[in-house]
């Protein structure tokens, strides 16, 4: 897919002017987003387009840990499952993305050399993102040394849902021009966010500040990506790229936990923003059991018998 | 516009998205659960008989033109023999307890809940419509008729219709082939809860759903004779209508049959509800729900294949936002799936006959004769059985045919407005009034144009949403009387 250049995103230059363009979005009704996303997730998807869309999703990931207690040897392990996810079938296609800590990034980077799958690191004082911007930044400027292809981000929830929508935005500009060539994923943590106008106005806010992804989640919070909060992000990158020219890509993480929620999510981006968007450079599930399930259903939809557990290795 | 910055200068890019490119292979329901019998009899005094001339009629399935199977044609004899069964089931019936005739109706909902597969399969062979709808839309919402009116069986004293209110007695019922199964539950639910007996007509293209729930009527043990069903054509309505027998006449079709029936119940008296035709109004103001006013418009008018009394066959559109609400329905009526019924993914099916897809064809022909720009989905279409493409006009005058006449079909006609006064005046120039809709995020807007419209049911940023507890049913032409809620059952009831 070509990227048009971003000469047609709306230069904004104060504060009041960004107020003025998200005021103009159209609002979202609760009752009939949740009626759509209910109703698409009514597609059955049989056969050969099963198959294909497993296939597909397994490429969209972006293997995630995210934890505590992650040591070089467990991103070690996921980088090798994120190389070759099914370890008895080599027609399974590797993921899109590993995603670590930034202090993890050097050791991944390491354990990817020679595949396609990208590092990507979460950075910006995440999850909470409650820290000054020398330190987000600082905290990118590691993450990027370190080799990361991709940054996620978190936005100043606090901010926007004080209205200092301007704050928001300039951060998100700064660290963009600290990403240098790395993409940059815009974490709207949408459970925090609460009203799905918000999650309209967040995902303009973030693509007018130079976002290469909107994401819903950090994962961290009790509510994640949802079906109609990831249809309203879905109808947010389309009428973005109709009326900029920019695509924006999206990524839903926190929950996805099973393949037939991914293929839910795959008909939703299908359906609303169009089948050029399911691709790595557009499309990313953030999970880690989920390419579990994915395996497994591979598996099943290829032997025509339900696959163990133990078949799929764990992380 | 309102989807997009209004301060800046945003040129269009064409970036055209490939929706639907996706592509979703068949996923057929199967037909398994189905077993369609090579004829049916009627079903009077709590069993199938055979017509009194032996006469038949050839029932189709919509989506092939073939054949299904084929029904009983009842004569006036036949009509009599039902309504003196249901004569005779009434003084036990009506002197049951509430509570126990709630019995009857809990189990009657059950057990469409656990035969819902088999209904919803052979409602869209018979129908023509999608399997999505009957399986999500129509099986649910009959069984849900039937428990919410089991729940009224026993407080009909504190319905709001006197201290004793005592069923009419014998009703005739008369349903269409819209929703043939969920309007058999509309007629018969809060008709039973009252403590009357029925006789019920199915319409004449699809009898199959009423058939086979005078199978479930008794595996109920419903008493015999409380229910009884006679198929036949529009002859057999009248037979019903003028029977000496009948104590109260429900009717849900065509205005033009509506007139009629009107005209033989007054020469006799008798107690009468309507629910006709339609030409509801979506109105979207310019500060709309954009996304979902978009998909209110295709559920408005595309659910059912636009066989919908209460469809919103008219769009009228703020003139600021007319370009941008045309763009995004074009694209959106270009990703509607048209096609074999039983596929899961089907979202608009086949129309329901050869006459109504000919009433359809010769509206659309009158609207571009008179000058209306006509835009078809080029969704490619079946080569057998009956079909017609989504369609929008534009252009559209209110004067003109497709303006005015119900075209119960897949085609919509949009109109633009300025001011909410202009959108009322738009609104309110038809003859019928059953249904409108409003899109706006302003609630007292919403508040002030629902007032002002004249129409039985009005949806604020929302449309063919039904509930078992809503009472629905219209003014003017539309009909009148109420279905559904508590009102429902007013017209069941000697008030």
């Amino acid at each position: 897919m070509e990227i048009p250049s971003r000469s047609r995103v709306p230069q904004v230059g104060s504060e009041a002017q960004l107020r003025t363009v998200l005021a103009g979005l159209s609002g979202v009704d609760a009752v009939g987003v949740s009626a759509r996303a209910a109703k698409l997730a009514t597609r059955s998807l049989k056969r050969e387009t099963k198959r294909a869309a497993l296939d597909l999703a397994i490429s969209l990931v972006d293997l995630t840990t995210l934890e505590g207690a992650d040591t070089p040897g467990h991103v070690a392990a996921l980088c090798a499952k994120a190389r070759r996810p099914d370890a008895g079938d080599a027609t399974a296609p590797p993921v899109a993305a590993v995603c670590v800590y930034p202090d993890l990034v050097a050791t991944a980077r390491a354990h990817l050399v020679g595949s396609p799958v990208r590092v990507a690191a979460v950075a910006t004082a995440f999850p909470a993102g409650r820290a000054s911007l020398p330190v987000k930044l600082a905290d990118v400027a590691e993450a990027r040394a370190a080799g990361a292809d991709e940054i996620d981000m978190v936005i100043d929830r606090g901010a926007f849902l004080s209205g200092r929508l301007g704050q928001v935005f300039e951060e998100i500009v700064a660290v963009k021009e600290a990403c240098g060539p790395a993409h940059l994923k815009v974490i709207l943590e949408t459970g925090e966010l609460a009203t799905y106008d918000n999650v309209r106005r967040a995902s303009w806010l973030a693509m007018l500040a130079g976002a290469d992804f909107i994401k819903t989640s950090t994962g961290k919070v009790a509510v994640s990506a949802t079906p109609p909060v990831a249809l309203v992000m879905l109808e947010a990158v389309r009428d973005f790229a109709e009326s900029t020219g920019q695509v924006v890509g999206v990524k839903l993480a926190g929950g996805i936990r099973s393949a037939k929620e991914a293929l839910r999510y795959l008909v939703l981006a299908n359906e609303t923003a169009g089948s050029t968007w399911l691709e790595p450079r557009t499309f990313r599930f953030g999970a880690s059991s989920l390419l579990t399930d994915l395996l497994l259903q591979r598996r099943s939809q290829r032997t025509g018998a339900y696959a163990r557990r133990e078949h799929v290795s764990v992380e | 516009m309102s989807s997009e910055p209004k301060n800046h200068e945003l040129a269009s890019t064409g970036q055209v998205s490939r929706l639907g490119a996706m592509d979703y292979a068949p996923a057929p329901e199967s037909t398994a659960a189905v077993r369609i019998a090579d004829a049916y009899g009627l079903y009077i005094d709590g069993r199938f008989t055979d017509p009194e001339r032996h006469e038949s009629f050839a029932t189709l399935n919509p989506a092939t033109a073939a054949p299904l199977t084929r029904v009983a044609r009842a004569s006036a004899a036949d009509v009599d023999a039902a309504v003196q069964a249901a004569r005779r089931a009434f003084p036990a019936w009506s002197a049951l307890a509430g509570s126990e005739r709630a019995k009857y109706l809990f189990r009657i909902s059950r057990i469409i809940q656990e035969r819902a597969r088999e209904l919803a399969v052979l409602e869209t062979l018979d129908n023509g419509k999608p399997i999505r709808e009957t399986r999500d839309i129509d099986v649910p919402l009959a069984a849900g008729h039937f428990f919410y009116y089991a729940g009224w069986a026993d407080k009909l004293a504190f319905a709001g219709f006197g201290a004793e209110p005592r069923p009419r007695g014998v009703v005739g019922q008369i349903i269409p082939w819209n929703f043939p199964l969920l309007m058999a539950a509309w007629k018969l639910a809060p008709a039973l809860a009252a403590g009357n007996t029925c006789v019920l007509k199915p319409a004449e293209t699809t009898p199959l759903t009423a058939l086979a729930l005078a199978d479930i009527l008794e595996q109920a043990e419903l008493p015999a004779g409380v229910v009884n069903i006679v198929t036949g054509d529009g002859a057999t309505g009248a037979d019903l209508v003028d029977h000496p027998g009948i104590d109260k006449v429900a009717f849900t079709g065509s205005t033009e049959v509506g007139r009629q029936i009107q005209r033989r119940t007054a020469a006799q008296g008798l107690p009468l509800t309507l629910e006709l035709g339609g030409k509801g109004a979506n109105i979207v103001f310019d500060d709309a729900p954009l996304d979902e006013a978009i998909e209110g418009i295709i559920d408005g008018i595309f659910f059912n294949q636009g066989h919908v009394c209460c469809a919103g066959s008219r769009l009228l559109v703020h003139e600021g936002m007319a370009d941008e609400v045309l763009r995004r329905l074009r694209r959106r009526v270009d990703q509607l799936r048209v096609g074999d019924p039983l596929d899961k993914n089907t979202d608009v099916g086949a129309i329901n006959s050869a006459a109504q897809l000919a009433r359809i064809e010769e509206l659309v022909a009158a609207g571009e004769a008179e000058g209306a720009t006509r835009y078809t989905s080029a969704c490619p279409l079946p080569a057998a059985g009956y079909w017609f493409a989504p369609t929008v006009f534009t252009d559209v005058a209110p004067a003109h045919r497709i303006a005015r006449e119900e075209i119960f079909g897949p085609v919509l006609s949009v109109m633009t407005f300025r001011t909410p006064e202009e959108a009322v005046a738009k609104a309110n120039d038809t003859t019928y009034g059953l249904a409108c809709g409003v899109w706006s995020e302003k609630g007292s807007r919403t508040l002030w144009v629902a007032q002002r419209l004249r129409a039985g049911v009005v949806w604020a940023n929302a449309y063919n949403r039904f509930d078992p507890a809503s009472p629905f049913g219209g003014v003017r032409e539309s009909g009148f009387g109420r279905e559904g809620g508590r009102h429902g059952l007013e017209a069941y009831l000697d008030v």
